[in-house]
């Protein structure tokens, strides 16, 4: 058990957590020359989104606006400003995979998970995206499961996909 | 004895489950009592037969494939380890046609070597480029590599001795070299491959790029797509500093030379070279005006050669051979090799790296086999989202440069997208439309507006809607684009969009009623 006194609440854990990340990833890569993006990087690898109360920090480290730090994020399609589902997965959408068939995926998947493509789900269980090219063409179609690549995705190997409990790294 | 066996760790094999038969075949070595040293390898191309497993016997590697997880019991039992006969033995590696056939120049050592190996790499040649550099003026090695021909293999093919030669002559307190791994093309994955099999010949290209043209630091920019490779680019980086690769006295010439890893943020036109450098530089990644051009007035303000991964790729062989030797591959103006990459719909996709001059179907035949569906191809799509699609009837078309400029079409970055008969290729006129909406970085009008007005257009048109006025106005709206855009994104969605509409109008409603496809007969 920790040490910590039980005062602290999950809001507050939560916060303290956000915190320590922003400071670290700030320490990392603020005096990094255009150290922006990598620092985002940071931020949301660790928590899988970007907090809002982390960009005031955020901004006033690197000597930017919050406009321009906004700006920025809105910008790529990658940065996150709500948390993700508890599993992210990627279809792609792009000219090789749907020469295989990736459209009949897509319905496939929105139907069996009860969702719409580029959402996550209200009970947070899913967050359905779509990719353009994930580099495996010669295997298409292909989906990222959390960061893991699948090639030549039939509907059942879509299924068992979701079935499994993602593996402990 | 322990016997060496390859798993490939290529981000391919792997999502066809290489990891869980290299921890299979480890267990079951380690369970029969016999020594075995599994060697995570690059994969040598033929994806489709991947996981390809090869074993080091006396008489050369042999491969198996594709192995999946519950074959390894019966791999070991069939004597596997000393190229024993198996339903998946395919022969010895070297002698399979897939890779006889190839001139593998920038591949040599992809699949061949353990990609994280120093040792391995200069076992195999690694390493013998940069020496040969390190002898030269930086004005003899930018000669070489204009003497060898050698065009940007990114997309535009632009002679990479030229714009070395602008970074070279344009004095500045720091240069850069930086490294374009955004690899957004779908069809393509050469770099990957190239990254994720051998990423020390990248890290000794971008050594040399520095020695040069005078640059002291270099960065990659790597697309996020790409985890698996990024994981190989960390680990080669600190090894190549801690083998003097990089650092402060590469090789202990006294010159330095280090590289900065950057992961992109999954915007396509961040592949463009001056959006790339807005995003390098911790902005939005919206297409600069030129000129200047990056080799005059590039990162941070300074001179900048800005190369492609493959690009970059070939240089260490180019210095190792002797420009001679590179420039008498290829054709025309397209000199040397280029691994081309078959995709879509194909039986055999993976890599075929061949001087260029060779056609497009003996890429798509000989080597890929044909449609993965086995039904009639109906059209091809080279060189990425903003390449024509080619018809059937098209493929003779040698793989050059100029050949493909001279029929409307690109070669790009080497990617072949294959289409069956039951494509509709209206729907991927609008998909064009809809990427380039999708992906614009909103600096013009053209490309921002018009692309979402495409969208609309196509879908009128399919609904039947005054067809002729809205296929006028689909024309003119790619004219505007074309000739007002600011860079290729906008500039050339075009290509995709005509070119299906000029080989395949019965798909948007209009006129060849003698042509019927699939899809018309099958009334879907
Ligand atoms: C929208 C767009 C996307 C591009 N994407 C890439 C890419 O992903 N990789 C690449 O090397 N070049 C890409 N290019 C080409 C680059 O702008 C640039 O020409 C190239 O990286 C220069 O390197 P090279 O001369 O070695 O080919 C793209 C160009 C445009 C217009
Ligand atoms: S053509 Fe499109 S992507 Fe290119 S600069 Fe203009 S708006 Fe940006
Ligand atoms: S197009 Fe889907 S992986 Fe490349």
């Amino acid at each position: 058990m920790p040490a910590h006194p039980p005062a602290s609440s999950p809001a507050a854990d939560r916060s303290a957590e956000v915190d320590a990340v922003v400071q670290r990833a700030i320490a990392t890569h603020a005096a990094e020359p255009g150290g922006l993006l990598p620092l985002l990087h940071a931020i949301q690898d660790a928590l899988g989104w970007l907090p809002p109360d982390a960009l005031p920090k955020v901004a006033s480290a690197l000597n930017l606006s919050r406009a321009e730090v906004h700006g920025v994020i809105s910008f790529y399609h990658d940065f996150r400003t709500s948390p993700p589902g508890r599993r992210v997965v990627k279809i792609c959408r792009a000219e090789s995979c749907q020469a295989m068939g990736s459209d009949a995926l897509v319905k496939h998947a929105c139907s069996t998970l009860g969702m719409e493509l580029g959402t996550t789900r209200p009970d947070g269980a899913f967050t359905l995206e779509p990719v353009y090219c994930l580099g495996n063409c010669a295997l298409s179609p292909s989906i990222m499961v959390d960061g893991a690549l699948h090639g030549w995705v039939t509907r059942q190997r879509f299924d068992a996909l979701m079935d499994e409990v993602p593996e402990v790294e | 004895m322990t016997t060496v066996v390859y798993v490939p760790r290529d981000a391919a094999a792997r999502s066809l489950g290489a990891d869980g038969v290299a921890r299979a075949i480890a267990a079951e070595a380690a369970r029969l009592g016999i020594d075995v040293r599994v060697v995570r390898n690059g994969s040598r191309g033929m994806l489709w037969m991947e996981p390809l497993v090869e074993v080091e016997t006396e008489a050369g590697r042999v491969a198996y494939g594709p192995v999946a997880r519950a074959d390894v019991a019966s791999l070991f039992a069939a004597g596997f380890l000393n190229g024993g006969e198996h339903p998946l033995r395919q022969g010895l590696t070297a002698q399979l046609p897939w890779l006889a056939g190839q001139d593998r120049l920038v591949f040599s050592r992809v699949g061949v070597i353990d990609p994280l190996s120093l040792a391995d790499w200069r076992a195999h040649g690694g390493g013998a480029g940069l020496v040969a550099a390190l002898g030269m003026s930086p004005a003899a090695i930018v000669d070489a590599v204009t003497q060898s021909g050698l065009r940007g293999r990114g997309g535009a093919g632009f002679p990479t001795g030229i714009k070395w030669k602008t970074v070279l002559d344009t004095p500045a307190a720091q240069k850069y070299i930086v490294c374009n791994a955004d690899e957004g093309d779908s069809g393509t994955y050469s770099d990957r491959m190239l990254m994720e099999g051998d990423p020390y010949t990248l890290l000794e290209g971008m050594v040399i790029a520095g020695l040069a043209v005078g640059a002291t630091k270099g960065y990659i920019y790597l697309r996020s797509e790409y985890p698996d490779c990024e994981r190989v680019l960390l680990a080669a980086l600190e090894n190549a500093r801690a083998g003097g690769l990089l650092g402060a006295s590469v090789y202990g010439s006294g010159s330095a030379f280090d590289i900065v890893l950057r992961r992109g943020a999954g915007a396509y036109v961040c592949g463009e070279e001056t959006a790339l450098l807005e995003s390098l530089e911790g902005k939005r990644g919206e297409v600069r005006f030129r000129p200047p051009v990056p080799a005059q007035v590039g990162l941070f303000g300074m001179p900048t050669a800005l190369n492609n991964v493959v690009t970059l790729g070939s240089i260490p062989a180019i210095l190792a051979e002797g420009p001679a030797a590179y420039q008498a591959r290829g054709v025309g103006r397209s000199r040397g090799t280029l691994p081309f990459q078959l995709a879509g719909n194909i039986r055999h996709g993976g890599l075929v790296e061949v001087p260029f001059g060779v056609s497009l179907k003996t890429l798509i035949y000989e080597y890929g086999g044909g449609t993965a569906s086995g039904r009639p191809l109906r059209a091809v799509q080279v060189g990425g989202p903003l390449g024509a699609f080619l018809p059937a009837d098209a493929l003779d078309i040698p793989l050059d440069y100029e050949a493909f400029v001279d029929r409307g079409a690109i070669v790009g970055h080497g990617g072949v997208v294959v289409f069956d008969d039951t494509v509709d290729m209206a729907k991927m006129a609008r998909y064009a439309m809809e990427f380039c909406a999708v992906e614009s970085c909103g600096k013009c009008t053209p490309c921002r507006i018009g692309s979402t007005r495409g969208v609309e257009v196509i879908d009128r048109i399919l609904q039947g809607e005054r067809r002729p006025q809205q296929v006028a106005l689909l024309r003119d709206l790619c004219d505007t684009m074309t000739s007002a855009s600011l860079c290729a994104l906008g500039g050339m969605t075009a290509w995709p969009v005509l070119s299906a509409l000029e080989h395949f109008p019965e798909d948007f409603g209009l006129g060849r009623p003698d042509h019927r496809t699939a899809r018309s007969e099958g009334g879907t």
